[in-house]
């Protein structure tokens, strides 16, 4: 099997589908000789045509547009938005029309559309390639919202993405495209939307995250470990609808959570997470629930880009007051 | 003062088209397709569309009626783009669209759903593959551009009749980028794709002098590297008769082309509107000599083909449909209060379902 990385396992759930599927179009700026500026449709043109895998004019308000009119006609068109700092001008398309078209049509149309774009910090970009706005997307009706934090789960989330009959916002987190390889299966298999992943189980205390900063999390729960504390780590990957059970579950064993996102604070997924947690595990908690996330700041040029980023000490100490205020709240 | 020399590059021209005139003269031969029967189907579903209206203004005034925008005046437009699609073709249409929509076979009840708060009114399955209406301005031309892809492709790759995609818009909507980027792409990629722009010469209070320095609307066109047409908009033959060749362009392989259709708005902007506030009334008054329905109908009379007992006879039949369409209107009981999540997502995801079962009991 092949160790491959995160944005291979995208171009190899792409390649999949196209292949099973003629009704799979890709299309994008830059996405077919070039292959995309980060390789993620690498050789698709190559193989499947000019038909298939095509170069757009420079307008992300069209490639959001003409991907309804494909997905309405009964396509599977998948838009590739360069980053996600240029996917605005786009909103207005994805959330007034791809996100309602089988609303407003009481189920006529639908539209089964994957909307690519690499999204997120810490790769020294300039202004406008670092964007973590997700929460802009979870709050509209009707889309769905998928973060995958590794190879195997890129593959098998995007095959689900692109199968499922409702539009989709596909976010990838491009700080770890090429940071892990791992065994994948290409054998088109999807995994399951709307749920979320236990990567670690633990009992001590709960730490939710999605996307490239499961890295740290991850790091951080390791750490801990050697401490003796033993953190269940969960990988939200689907932000919407978001699965509370899973959450919940863990909730029952742990009584303490965290969570972390790189997005600014306000308003950021984090705040519906904990509120969810409070109005359906208030009883659970031993402590409140802490978030460690952005700031709300612009996320600054790339020499402060540190500073923004929530990292291992920031997720490390938030624990820490979470572990303490269990053994020592009222003091 | 030196003046350097230039070379002349590119020039355009750009060309209109009528056949009957105000006064219901005929301007020139008619095309093949204006046989006596056509023209009476053509004028009796322009009638229709302007009663229809007509009704939908006064149900409003009543509050039996959400906000609606009316298309008094420009009745030969919707009904010529309608009258000339194929069944197969797929309209994307902008909301100011009740002739075409007929045309397309949509029932007067499901426009009626549509402005009165019913979604339903967008099911219209039993008919057509078209778009519902698009609220925001030009939006559902890219979505056309898209419909038109897909056409292209599932005739290419996947073996399907050859089809078009029509869409239209408002003079106000070519200002917008959707407009420029939809037939920009589908120049570039040779869609089959018609856009039909309704220059009814109003976008709200803005005119459409406010809206571009352009001398016309259809030399936008140029840019985009499509052929464009003007074409009098009040003039049913040649809205008809220009979509029909835009379209037969397009099933051939052509690509795309667009028809700027001169009209005037002779209705407030909706009903949510008070037009004297920005209209001068000479332009209405103007304005009403030419409008469509009352040339057409000269036309037919001077062909011997029509009169006043033909008309009677047409309000009649048509009368009793609409009464008959506004009841079935009136009696459809408001959608189940779940209906709100039932077509929300393909499955409803698990996350709504507490939702959902706060809604339930409650229909
Ligand atoms: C994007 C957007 N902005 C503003 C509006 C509000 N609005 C509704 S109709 C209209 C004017 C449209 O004029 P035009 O395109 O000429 O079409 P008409 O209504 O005259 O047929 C405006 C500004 C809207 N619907 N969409």
């Amino acid at each position: 099997m092949a160790q491959i990385t995160l944005v291979e396992a995208i171009t190899q759930a792409l390649a999949f589908e196209m292949q099973r599927d003629p009704k799979v179009v890709v299309f994008g700026e830059d996405v077919g000789l070039n292959g995309g500026v980060f390789r993620a449709t690498d050789g698709l043109q190559a193989r499947f045509g000019h038909e298939r895998v095509l170069d757009t004019p420079l307008a992300e308000n069209m490639i959001a547009g003409i991907a309804i009119g494909m997905a309405v006609q009964g396509l599977r068109p998948v838009a590739e938005f360069q980053f996600m700092g240029f996917i605005y001008p786009g909103l207005d398309q994805i959330l007034s029309h791809a996100a309602r078209y089988r609303n407003r049509t009481r189920g006529r149309l639908s539209c089964p559309i994957v909307y690519r774009a690499p999204y997120g910090g810490g790769i020294h970009a300039p202004e406008h390639h670092s964007e973590s706005t997700e929460a802009l997307f979870a709050h509209i009706p009707g889309l769905r919202l998928v973060v995958p934090s590794s190879p195997a789960r890129a593959y098998g989330l995007l095959l689900a993405a692109i199968r499922d009959p409702d539009p989709v916002v596909f976010l990838e987190p491009k700080r770890i495209y090429r940071a892990v390889r791992q065994e994948v299966v290409d054998n088109g298999e999807a995994l399951p939307l709307d749920r979320a992943f236990v990567l670690r189980e633990g009992s001590d205390i709960t730490l939710i995250a999605w996307g490239a900063l499961l890295k740290e999390t991850l790091q951080v729960a390791e750490q801990l470990s050697t401490e003796g504390i033993e953190a269940e780590v969960i990988d939200l990957a689907t932000l919407k609808p978001l699965d509370i059970h899973t959450i919940i579950d863990s909730l029952e064993k742990t009584h303490r959570c965290v969570l972390i996102h790189e997005a600014a604070r306000f308003c950021g997924l984090g705040a519906e997470v904990a509120s969810q947690i409070n109005e359906y595990a208030f009883d659970l908690l031993h402590a409140p629930v802490q978030r460690v996330t952005g700031f709300d700041t612009v996320m600054p040029y790339y020499q402060l880009e540190d500073v923004y980023l929530p990292g291992v000490p920031r997720i490390m100490t938030a624990v820490r007051e979470v572990l303490e205020y269990a053994n020592g709240g009222a003091a | 003062m030196h003046k350097p020399r230039m070379q002349l590059l590119a020039s355009f021209d750009i060309a209109s088209l009528q056949y009957l005139d105000e006064s219901g003269q005929t301007t020139q031969a008619l095309p093949d397709f204006a046989t006596p029967d056509t023209l009476v189907s053509l004028y009796r579903q322009m009638t229709l569309a302007r009663m229809v209206d007509d009704r939908a203004v006064k149900m409003q005034r009543t509050g039996q009626l959400g906000t609606y925008p009316s298309s008094l005046g420009q009745e030969a437009i919707g009904v010529g783009v309608g009258a000339a699609m194929a069944k197969e073709d797929v309209y994307c249409p902008n909301y100011r669209e009740t002739g075409a929509l007929l045309e397309r076979g949509v029932r007067i009840e499901e426009i009626y759903a549509i402005w009165g708060g019913d979604e339903r009114g967008q099911n219209y399955r039993h008919v057509c593959e078209d778009l519902p209406l698009s609220v925001p301005i030009a939006t559902q031309m890219l979505h056309g551009a898209g419909v038109a892809f897909a056409l292209k492709y599932k005739h290419e790759q996947l073996g399907e009749p050859i089809r078009a995609a029509v869409t239209s818009g408002g003079d106000g909507a070519t200002s917008k980028g959707d407009f420029y980027e939809a037939i920009n792409l589908a120049g570039d990629w040779k869609l089959p794709l018609v856009v039909v722009i309704n220059n009814n010469q109003w976008a709200i209070s803005l005119p459409r002098s406010g809206q571009t320095a352009c001398k016309t609307l259809a030399q936008k066109a140029i840019a985009a590297g499509i052929p464009s047409l003007q074409v009098d908009g009040n003039d049913v033959i040649a809205v008809y008769q220009a979509v029909l060749e835009a379209l037969q362009l397009a099933h051939e392989g052509g690509g795309p082309s667009m028809i700027e259709a001169v009209t005037y708005r002779l209705c407030d902007h909706t009903t949510a509107d008070d037009a004297s506030r920005y209209q001068p009334q000479e332009g209405v008054k103007e304005a009403w000599g030419r409008e469509p329905l009352r040339r057409l109908r000269i036309y037919l009379e001077s062909l011997g083909i029509w009169g006043d007992s033909q008309e009677e006879e047409l309000q009649r039949e048509l009368k009793e449909m609409l009464e008959e369409a506004v009841r079935v209107y009136r009696q459809t009981p408001r959608d189940k209060s779940t209906a709100i999540f039932d077509h929300l997502y393909g499955t409803l995801p698990e996350a709504f379902i507490e939702q959902y079962q706060q809604l339930q009991g409650d229909s």
